[in-house]
């Protein structure tokens, strides 16, 4: 039997450590030991949820920040490729957890892409509705959450008692106060009950003095001003390079908005403004968040003063889950339901991106469909994960009480980073 | 597409002193103070509820995504034939059925089945509704019970006595069981 004789590098160990002693050198440039590594978080009450922080620091000053994300990691989109795209929607619920409602929205809508729907003019009034809601109780909290970071308690008390009955509607459009699993693949779980439409008007009525009385409090207050003028600024060109989106980016001058530069939902007939800031702070992105929510009202006094009549839902009956009536009687809907119901949505093979925008950015699902009823791959684009990356570029150089500002101000949802 | 740049304010002297800043602060909270006094004397409707004395209960609409249920109709029937759709479309996998005969001599033995077990594992379940709306035969539903809670996990699985015992009999559904065959 013939014997083959191989040679193998032994590794100069010396020589490996010396490496790795040098590159280690590189990126700490601190020989003498003069600087402190920090770790803010996890589980710290100013960086919203679970991000941890490691910064490295030379006295109070940051020279370095490393953002560590994951920790709230679920494997959103693995669980996608193992179910229908119906299942799919109460997972949505749980990215963007303080906005559920536009999430629901944009997940149905980047589904019904896929299939070619679209769902009739009522249905897209009302996913307007549902949007717009979503932003403003995502905003109430995005500024109430800012200002106690920085120290004003009062504010957040006053815009939760407002989100608290955004809660109350979402409760009487969907059966559940925060998990609302409202929009199906063409179309909704049910149309708005009786009595929503004036609801929602005394709620936008009770809501405009308390953003007014935000704004009183904080806008000229000397003390917010001088704790988030002029820091974390984010430039023009930077908040493109960086795939910034949402009011982050209108905060640094950048005039974009999905709602306009790419309507979906009819928002091209509703007459509203994009705020956009002139620096890019924090301030900055207060001032653009408080104009938005004024913006969204705007809106939502548009939508219902135009409600249109008519089906809810997409006609496609193919598609669809058949009326309850006639599935309990009927043979032919039976079959139908338990067809849709087991096999789910028979979808065409195909790629689409469908990027909505939400109150954090643009958040964007691409599914990638090889036919059948389950996605072969839904990647979900999640502004508050894009959002974030820039920390490490833009914390260096400030102090560390500044940092719940600037975290603050980018008001992002750690369930949707991770996801 | 109408633009608007957000305006910076420039303080005044008196704003940068905290003078009249001061007084509009005050003015602000001492509004709501007097508000929560005028609640508190029963004038206004108060915004905050003290929860487990007072209950929002009342004002659940009546699909209101609670605990899910079995239920039995007007006949003492069950209304699970044990399709199994529910376990099937069930998100987070919470509900495990297993189907069982009923017996020729029983008087609704042309519905044939009904479910030997039907378990529902209260951790795992979402509230998310989707089994009641695939249920081809009115048996489960979502009730407004929202306050589950156990000692153990195993107190936690709701079996088939105690969905029913929650679920109760509900009259006014469909039967086709009475009319067809």
């Amino acid at each position: 039997m013939p014997t083959v004789t191989r040679e193998y590098e032994a590794p100069d160990v010396a020589a490996k450590a010396a490496m790795q002693a040098e590159s280690m050198e590189a990126t700490t440039s601190d020989i003498v030991g003069e600087k402190m590594v920090l770790n803010m978080g996890p589980s710290h009450p100013a960086t919203h949820g679970v991000l941890r922080l490691v910064l490295e620091m030379d006295g109070e000053i940051i020279t370095k920040a490393d953002p560590d994300v994951g920790f709230l990691h679920r494997g959103d989109e693995k669980i996608a490729e193992n179910m229908h795209y119906n299942q799919f929607v109460p997972y949505t619920d749980r990215l963007d957890y303080l906005a559920p409602l536009a999430n629901n929205v944009a997940y149905a809508l980047a589904c019904e892409k896929l299939m070619g729907w679209e769902v009739p003019e009522r249905g897209r009034a009302i996913r307007v509705i549902c949007c717009e809601l979503a932003r403003i109780s995502a905003h109430m909290l995005g500024v109430g959450v800012f200002a106690m970071d920085v120290g004003a308690m009062t504010v957040f008390l006053y815009t939760f008692t407002e989100r608290e009955k955004i809660y109350n509607l979402c409760e009487q459009l969907t059966g559940a106060r925060f998990t609302t699993s409202y929009t199906r693949v063409g179309g909704q779980v049910r149309d708005l009950p009786d009595g929503f439409v004036s609801a929602v008007r005394k709620f936008l009525d009770e809501l405009e003095p308390v953003i007014d009385e935000v704004d009183k409090l904080l806008t000229r207050n000397a003390i917010f001003m001088a704790r988030t003028q002029n820091l974390g600024v984010i430039t023009k060109q930077e908040a493109i390079d960086w795939g910034i989106s949402g009011p982050n980016l209108r905060g640094s001058g950048v005039a974009h908005d999905l709602r306009k530069s790419n309507p979906y939902l009819d928002y091209e007939r509703y007459d509203f403004d994009i705020p956009v800031g002139t620096t890019g702070d924090c301030y900055d992105r207060y001032l653009v968040r408080m104009e938005e929510m004024r913006q969204s009202v705007r809106i939502l006094r548009q939508v219902m003063d135009k409600l249109p009549g008519g089906p809810i839902n997409v006609a496609d009956a193919k598609g669809l889950l058949p009326k309850k009536e006639k599935v309990l009687m009927k043979m032919e809907e039976l079959i139908h339901h338990f067809i849709i119901a087991t096999q789910g949505i028979d979808a065409p093979p195909g790629e689409v991106y469908f990027g909505a925008e939400n109150p954090k950015g643009e958040l964007g699902f691409y599914i990638h469909s090889k036919g059948g009823g389950v996605p072969y791959r839904l990647k979900i684009r999640s502004p508050s994960f894009i959002n974030l990356s820039i920390l490490s570029k833009m914390i260096p150089g400030h102090l560390l009480s500044d940092v719940p500002s600037v975290l603050g101000s980018l008001d992002f949802v750690m369930g949707e980073c991770d996801r | 597409m109408a633009i608007i740049t957000v305006q910076r304010p420039k303080l005044a002297w008196h704003e940068k002193a905290f003078i009249s800043t001061l007084f509009k602060g005050l003015k602000i909270t001492l509004s709501h103070a007097l508000r929560t006094f005028l609640q508190i004397a029963g004038k206004k409707p108060k915004v905050t509820m003290e929860y487990p004395e007072q209950k929002w209960d009342d004002q659940l609409p009546d699909y209101y995504r609670g605990a899910p249920a079995l239920v039995t109709d007007e006949h003492e029937r069950e209304r699970c034939v044990s399709c199994q759709l529910c376990e099937f479309i069930c998100p987070p996998k919470a509900i495990t059925i297993t189907p069982g005969e009923i017996p020729s001599d029983d008087p609704w033995a042309k519905v044939e089945k009904r479910p030997k077990e039907f378990e529902i594992d209260m951790i795992r379940c979402i509230y998310c509704g989707m089994c009641e709306e695939v249920c081809p035969e009115q048996a489960i539903f979502l009730r407004k019970d929202y306050a589950i809670t156990g000692l153990s996990r195993k107190e936690m699985v709701h079996d088939k006595k105690r969905l029913y015992e929650i679920g109760g009999q509900r009259v006014g559904l469909v039967n086709k069981w009475n009319e067809l065959k």
